[in-house]
């Protein structure tokens, strides 16, 4: 019991201050950490080798089909599967009194198309919705289960037929006959989404269409259930029937979060899968009696947070970081046009802007604009003079101001010339639109309004000569372009 | 398969638990009762406003919250117990919401990625601190009715039983104090939220309620079976009416039919008496749909032959 102490403490910690106390437990009896990780990684042991190879497969299996589930909206239909199974178990046991992993197959498979033909049965008949039909189908059904165990377990062959491994999970109580039959299903799994790829594409997300098609949509739909049934019930010896579900839900949402393509997240969500499963057997085999299904979800799940936090195009904090970055670019922007309306007061003197002036037009206090000067010199668009009063453009900065204000009287003029807006309507919008305008719409613009020089205010647009040349004295007033 | 079923034998199923065992059967079934009505009004209101996989969700992770609340407090306190199930049911509530809200995780992926990490994690927990904690994971399964004969006894009768019917009571109270707020928020939140009855703090307060009602209940039943409670008998009075007092009278009937068949059921077949009690509410839930599914064919056929005559 000695590394899972380790393993647990980091996350213990972040929830208790006063968990250690608390964490100090049994005397050590088993090997050492690094003894066990070198046997998990040297493959030394063949049942080990064994359970890992049910891992892989049974990540593979449940990340393939969960990604048509999550798609689906169908996440909860695993768990109600996962859960209603149970007695389809248990009869499978009392078939011969043995683990014979093709009964119980037969038997939770038999039970499991049971509960979903119960499900839809209770949502046609009665006025109950389907959330509450698959949790009324779950719960009873599981509970028929936790009878015919409980009843088993007074039998002289039940009490150590390892049955109650099934609640939890236990991957090292695989043993070949039980990774032949995963083996088989996920192969099945494979072929059926390999070659009904475009069929299940359909499906997942427009059944209707597929339908006024001709595609076999009802077959496709009955066959993935049977898939995911079995799938289910072969991962349960390694996951357990709570958490079974998690491993049909979690590494498709996190490939959700990565990509768009459905063939794409299937692909990440078989890896993601895969590398759970793994994730899981290691930790609980690092614990030696530690059931396996926990681990691999709490695997599952911490990648499932990072993804969620930093996944590159919808992570929460990804998307933060590129909102906060958006409103300060949009605040340099302001700044730098208030700069140039000022410059454009003074009729473009050589001379800089000063502090104050800047907090005038845009009604800050001088110390904010301070921070703005700061920031704008900290990305070398302006330069403050050594008494620290005068701004000055660099041509960067120069170019960038220009470019805003075209944007700017541009759209105004658009509105007013083109969408025959009024003249004092335009300028919130074209506040706004200034800093999303692209290269291309620009010269669009420049195009359609006949290569403008004035805007509706009568104010000149600064063109594409006076945003290159240097920041001294600009073309205004004469024709240009691009 | 003759040993499967223990010898059946009228007496020790019928007669026995009300006489000379009624020291240990009849507060297991008034348990099992308490149980399933305080579970069974709640779960009417869960049902009505199609959250009854919330309280899937909630139930699984009360049990990190359990954990979590035994490592801090070191014992099994009342006060403990609850702080820690009001705080995993908040927290998969916050969950839930934070992440089908803030990513394109639809609420179904949403609810099944928060709660089982959320089990998981209870699992885990109780798995490494094992000596700790004296909560084992069989007991979160099935959950243990006999447990309460070794359970202390305070003004007469075992302490289980007195905070389960403090929790029912507290659960009747409420309904028939705010009937008003619930009814209108369950059926229409918007109008609800037009006459100033706040329907986001109704919510709070039912998952609230709830999480208290799923960690009384969850030592004797377990975390799974406590969905049945949940969810049978609102389920079942509202396949037998449209009313909804009469299906909050009608879900208690259902508690005490369950509670008394689930006795019966656990001694002739001879498994886990909590088990059996939602086995008993399953085959009440069945008659209450032939019922129903009766009487809709009569309305067909009266329909038919009004057609017919006219």
């Amino acid at each position: 019991m000695r590394f899972p102490k380790t393993v647990v403490l980091p996350v213990i910690w972040l929830l208790l201050t006063n968990a250690a106390h608390a964490a100090r437990i049994g005397d050590l009896t088993e090997t050492s950490i690094t003894e066990q990780a070198l046997r998990f990684f040297t493959f030394s042991d063949p049942s080990l080798r064994l359970a890992l190879l049910g891992c892989i497969l049974l990540g593979l299996n449940c990340g393939l089909l969960g990604g048509f589930v999550v798609v689906r909206r169908m996440s909860l239909v695993g768990d109600t599967l996962s859960h209603a199974v149970l007695p389809g178990v248990a009869l499978g046991f009392l078939w011969n009194h043995t683990k014979d992993p093709l009964a119980i197959l037969i038997g939770a498979t038999l039970v499991g198309c049971l509960s979903m033909l119960t499900v839809s049965a209770i949502t046609r008949t009665t006025r109950l919705k389907e959330d509450a039909a698959m949790g009324l189908v779950l719960s009873s059904f599981y509970a028929i289960g936790i009878c015919l165990i409980g009843m088993i377990q007074r039998l002289p062959s039940g009490n150590k037929s390892g049955i109650d491994k099934f609640l939890f999970g236990q991957a090292a109580a695989m043993n070949g006959h039980d990774i032949t039959l995963m083996a088989v299903t996920s192969g099945l799994t494979l072929l059926f989404v390999t070659f009904g790829y475009r069929g299940l594409l359909t499906l997942s997300f427009h059944r209707a269409f597929g339908e006024s098609l001709g595609l076999p949509m009802g077959f496709l739909h009955h066959a993935m259930m049977l898939l995911i049934s079995f799938a289910v019930v072969t991962a349960m010896q390694a996951v357990g029937v709570v958490l079974v579900s998690a491993m049909l839900i979690i590494p498709p949402a996190t490939a959700c979060l990565l990509t768009d393509r459905l063939h794409r997240v299937l692909i990440l969500s078989a890896i993601i899968g895969i590398a759970t499963a793994v994730f899981g057997a290691f930790f609980s085999f690092l614990g030696s009696n530690l059931p396996t299904g926990p681990f691999m979800v709490l695997a599952g799940s911490l990648v499932f947070t990072m993804t969620f936090l930093f996944s590159p195009k919808q992570g929460w904090l990804t998307r933060l970081w590129r909102q906060q970055t958006q409103k300060c670019r949009i605040e340099r922007e302001n700044t730098l046009k208030a700069m140039y309306h000022l410059a454009e007061r003074y009729g473009f003197r050589e001379e800089g802007i000063t502090l104050l002036e800047l907090a005038n037009t845009r009604r800050e206090p001088l110390e904010q604009i301070r921070q703005r000067s700061d920031d704008l010199i900290r990305q070398k668009l302006a330069t403050l003079t050594e008494d620290g009063s005068m701004l000055h453009f660099t041509p960067e900065g120069w170019r960038k101001a220009s470019a805003i204000v075209r944007n700017h009287r541009l759209w105004e003029l658009y509105l007013t010339n083109i969408m025959q807006y009024g003249a004092d309507h335009v300028h919130d919008d074209a506040e706004k639109i200034e800093h999303v305008l692209g290269e291309d719409t620009v010269r669009q613009l420049e195009r359609r309004l006949d290569f403008p020089q004035t805007d509706p205010h009568g104010k000149a647009i600064p063109g594409a000569r006076d945003i290159h040349a240097a920041i001294a004295k600009p073309n205004l007033g004469k024709p240009t372009g691009y | 398969m003759p040993d499967l079923l223990p010898p059946f034998d009228a007496h020790r199923v019928f007669v026995a638990p009300w006489t000379t065992d009624l020291p240990t059967y009849g507060w297991m079934t008034l348990m099992a009762f308490l149980v399933t009505t305080a579970c069974g009004l709640v779960g009417n209101y869960l049902i009505l406003r199609r959250m009854a996989l919330v309280g899937d969700a909630i139930s699984h992770s009360v049990l990190p919250g359990l954990a979590v609340a035994f490592l801090i407090s070191g014992k099994l306190t009342l006060p403990a117990m609850l702080a820690g199930a009001l705080g995993a049911g908040l927290i998969t509530t916050f969950l839930i919401e934070f992440l089908h809200t803030r990513s394109r995780i639809k609420a179904d992926a949403a609810i099944g990625i928060t709660f089982c990490s959320l089990f998981a994690l209870g699992v885990v927990l109780i798995n490494v601190f094992a000596s700790k904690v004296h909560l084992d994971a069989e007991c979160v399964l099935y959950g243990e009715l006999s447990h309460l004969a070794l359970a202390e006894h305070s003004l007469g009768m075992p302490v289980p039983v007195l905070v389960m019917g403090g929790v029912a009571l507290i659960v009747v109270v409420l309904i028939v104090l705010f009937y008003k707020e619930l009814l209108i928020t369950s059926f229409d939140a918007l109008l609800a939220g037009s006459q100033g009855f706040a329907p986001g703090k109704m919510h709070l307060a039912l998952m609230a309620s709830l999480s208290i009602v799923i960690v009384a209940a969850f030592e004797s039943v377990g975390a799974i079976l406590v969905i049945a409670m949940l969810i049978l008998p609102g389920a079942t009075a509202q396949l037998l009416s449209t009313r909804l007092p009469i299906c909050l009278v009608l879900s208690v009937l259902h508690a005490a039919v369950s509670a008394i068949g689930g006795l019966h059921l656990s001694l002739i077949l001879g498994c886990p008496m909590a088990a059996a009690v939602v086995v008993a509410g399953t085959l009440l839930f069945g008659v209450a749909w032939a019922i129903s599914w009766m009487r809709q064919r009569a309305r067909t056929i009266v329909s038919d032959i009004h057609a017919v005559v006219s």
